[in-house]
């Protein structure tokens, strides 16, 4: 599983556009706000939270369909279906590897870009956190919802259409966890809720993935 | 005799077809009572004036709509389970009158909202809810739509439809937590009559009695609908060789 | 080390292709599938290879021996051929050997990225998997495709050295000779008759 890993993560860095795609679409979700709703240093405070964590959902998404598409294309999956590994590690290791590649940098990158919204100073520490909790789920639920369209010609906007759904609640506590950090109220609960949305589907979705993929393999 | 008899497609269509006119015309003339009933016979609220009267249209078709995607969920199951084809079209048949009866709570929630609340949409946790719910229905119309071999569509629905489920019950928590609201408690349960007067409960019940009916004739006969494509495309299949 | 298939039908979106295939191919020995077009070769070798449900009857071969190879055979344009096959390699717990390399005209191109070999190349590398992941169990389904006769050869010669002289199978579908002296399975007398019973929409019928 450590050689499947090692493997996405090189093919990312040498196929560039993994790390910076995403890294990039964020940074321009993110310039996009203040023209659409004015440059007021009071406003931009206010939405910063919830934006920062849309923009940062929706450059997660961008990358969603090449999880398996690539391998599926390629003829790897079938391979990695006849091989020792069981297909729910391999799910698994596919949604490590997308957060790696995307999760992890729009993480980093976070508290950079909350300059540009004039984010509540308090609010970063919080930001980062619930970013680096929860963006594992978001890129578990994307390799789900990539095994589910791993068949379908064009499949990414069905992909779309299937996984935001799923993003509604590891958003709205992601978001709620910044927003009572920049209040300076006790962010905990949000918090913790988000961490058991990550540690749940970890443990459970790779199955579910498995069983998507089988289905579209046969 | 064992009901997974009914689960062959043919003799599902056999029983059922005879069963529909009347679960129709039934459940039509039920509607009709209890429609009639609560719009003009009922007195109207204190406060709110006859708007309270789209109730009679906005409970049931709200608890419909739930009522539907639980359905699906049961079906899915049982064709995870036992491959019964019959269950899995069931829950196909079901998806888009789940949407209709979605959309129709959305509408007269609005229709309702709006002299009561003075606005027209509010991101209320119920309100919210209900939308987020018709996502699901959406993504899960789309992936049917989607795929066409139709053992692997329904496999992959089904997968969709119980991960979906425990989402949408997630979201409903996480909804709840990030708005108290100001919708009303749910107005009427079964075992809760003390919330609405008896006047306004008798012609309630009859309509969600109606809604039901109407709900089981439509699916039935949207299943039927279903085998029948099904039995064509096999046919050319295996007249093609 | 022997694969048993016992009155086996295999499906293909449901419809039943292949029916009542019964065969055995014992140690060191390897079984060529001919048939025309459409005939349900890759459908067959897929089943096998437990890559689909079979739909009815059973295939028998010890566990976690089996391996499937087609045409597509998950070459990543942005590794080189050495990181290629360690991958593979690694994924089955085996290490790359030396050998690999030498039979199959790969040694001057350890290095180089995959991407850039030419579609010959690329076939060579593919097979070349099959050295590096040690199953005993091969499922061909035309390995040979755009290969030239000298590569052919010396395919040809990786099976019967080193792998069936080692106590492999191989099941392999092709329409040319590989120079192999195996028996040839004609599939064609097998093909399902269309009014056949069992498929997965027969209930509709």
């Amino acid at each position: 599983m450590i050689a499947l890993l090692k493997r996405d993560l090189k093919l990312a860095v040498r196929a560039g556009g993994g790390f910076g795609l995403g890294l990039a679409f964020f940074l321009i979700v993110i310039v996009l706000v203040p023209f659409g709703v004015g440059p007021d240093a009071a406003v931009l405070t206010r939405i910063a939270p919830g934006m920062l964590w849309v923009a940062a959902l929706l450059a997660a998404l961008l990358s969603l369909d090449r999880i398996f598409a690539l391998d599926f294309e390629d003829g790897s999956l079938p391979l990695l279906a006849t091989s020792p590994l069981p297909l729910e590690g391999v799910t698994l290791i596919k949604g490590v590897a997308h957060w790696v590649t995307t999760g992890l940098p729009l993480t980093l990158a976070a508290p950079v870009l909350g300059f540009l919204l004039n984010l509540e100073p308090g609010a970063y520490v919080w930001l980062f956190a619930s970013l680096a909790l929860g963006t594992p789920a978001l890129s578990m639920i994307g390799a789900f919802g990539a095994a589910l369209t791993v068949g379908v010609k064009r499949g990414g906007l069905l992909m779309s259409l299937l996984v935001l759904p799923l993003y509604v609640p590891t958003l709205i506590f992601g978001a709620e966890a910044v927003r009572r950090g920049a209040d300076g109220l006790d962010a905990s609960v949000p918090m913790l809720m988000v961490a058991g949305i990550t540690l749940g589907c970890f443990a459970l979705l790779p199955f579910a993935a498995a069983a998507a993929l089988r289905v579209n393999l046969r | 005799m064992s009901i997974w008899e009914y689960a062959n497609p043919k003799k599902f269509i056999a029983t059922t077809t005879p069963l529909v006119p009347w679960l129709m015309w039934t459940s039509v003339a039920i509607l009709c009572v209890g429609l009639t009933w609560g719009f003009f016979f009922t007195p109207d609220d204190a406060r709110q004036g006859s708007t309270v009267k789209i109730f009679y249209l906005h409970v049931p078709s709200a608890m419909m709509a739930i009522n539907a995607w639980i359905m699906m969920l049961i079906a899915s199951l049982i064709w995870l389970v036992r491959r019964h084809h019959v269950s899995a079209l069931a829950a196909k048949a079901a998806a888009p009158i789940g949407i209709v009866m979605t959309v129709m709570a959305l509408f007269t929630g609005a229709i309702w909202g709006q002299p009561m609340w003075g606005t027209w949409w509010a991101w209320d946790p119920r309100l919210t809810s209900f939308l987020i719910l018709f996502l699901f229905y959406l993504g899960y119309v789309a992936l049917w739509a989607a795929i066409e071999d139709s053992d692997t569509a329904a496999d992959l629905t089904s997968v969709l439809c119980i991960v979906g489920s425990v989402f949408a019950v997630l979201s409903r928590y996480a909804v709840n937590f990030w708005n108290q609201g100001l919708h009303q408690p749910a107005s009427l349960s079964l075992d809760k009559e003390e919330n609405v007067a008896d006047v306004f409960w008798y012609p309630a019940l009859v309509c969600i009695a109606g809604f039901v009916l109407l709900f089981v004739a439509l699916v039935l006969m949207r299943t039927a609908t279903e085998i029948r494509l099904r039995r064509m495309r096999a046919l050319e299949m295996r007249m093609r060789g | 080390m022997t694969l048993v298939v016992n009155d086996l039908t295999v499906a293909r979106g449901g419809v039943p292709v292949l029916a009542g295939l019964s065969f055995e191919v014992s140690e060191g020995c390897a079984l060529v599938l001919r048939g025309p077009n459409g005939i349900g070769k890759t459908t067959l070798l897929r089943t096998l290879a437990g890559l689909q449900p079979a739909h009815a009857g059973q295939v028998q071969f010890p566990e976690e021996t089996g391996a499937y190879a087609s045409h597509a055979d998950g070459i990543k344009a942005q590794l080189t051929v050495l990181e290629n096959l360690a991958f593979w390699g690694e994924v089955h717990g085996n290490d790359v050997p030396d050998a690999v390399f030498e039979a199959f005209d790969l040694v001057d191109l350890r290095d180089r990225l995959a991407g850039t070999l030419s579609a010959g190349q690329k076939r060579r590398l593919g097979l070349a998997r099959l050295g590096v992941i040690g199953r005993k169990v091969l499922f061909l389904d035309e390995p040979t495709v755009s290969l030239d006769g000298f590569s052919v050869k010396m395919f040809a010669r990786w099976l019967r050295e080193d792998h069936l002289a080692r106590g492999g199978v191989a099941v392999i579908a092709t329409h040319i000779d590989l120079g192999l002296e195996a028996p040839e399975l004609d599939l064609t007398p097998y093909k399902a008759r269309v009014d056949l019973a069992g498929g997965s929409d027969e209930a509709f019928l």
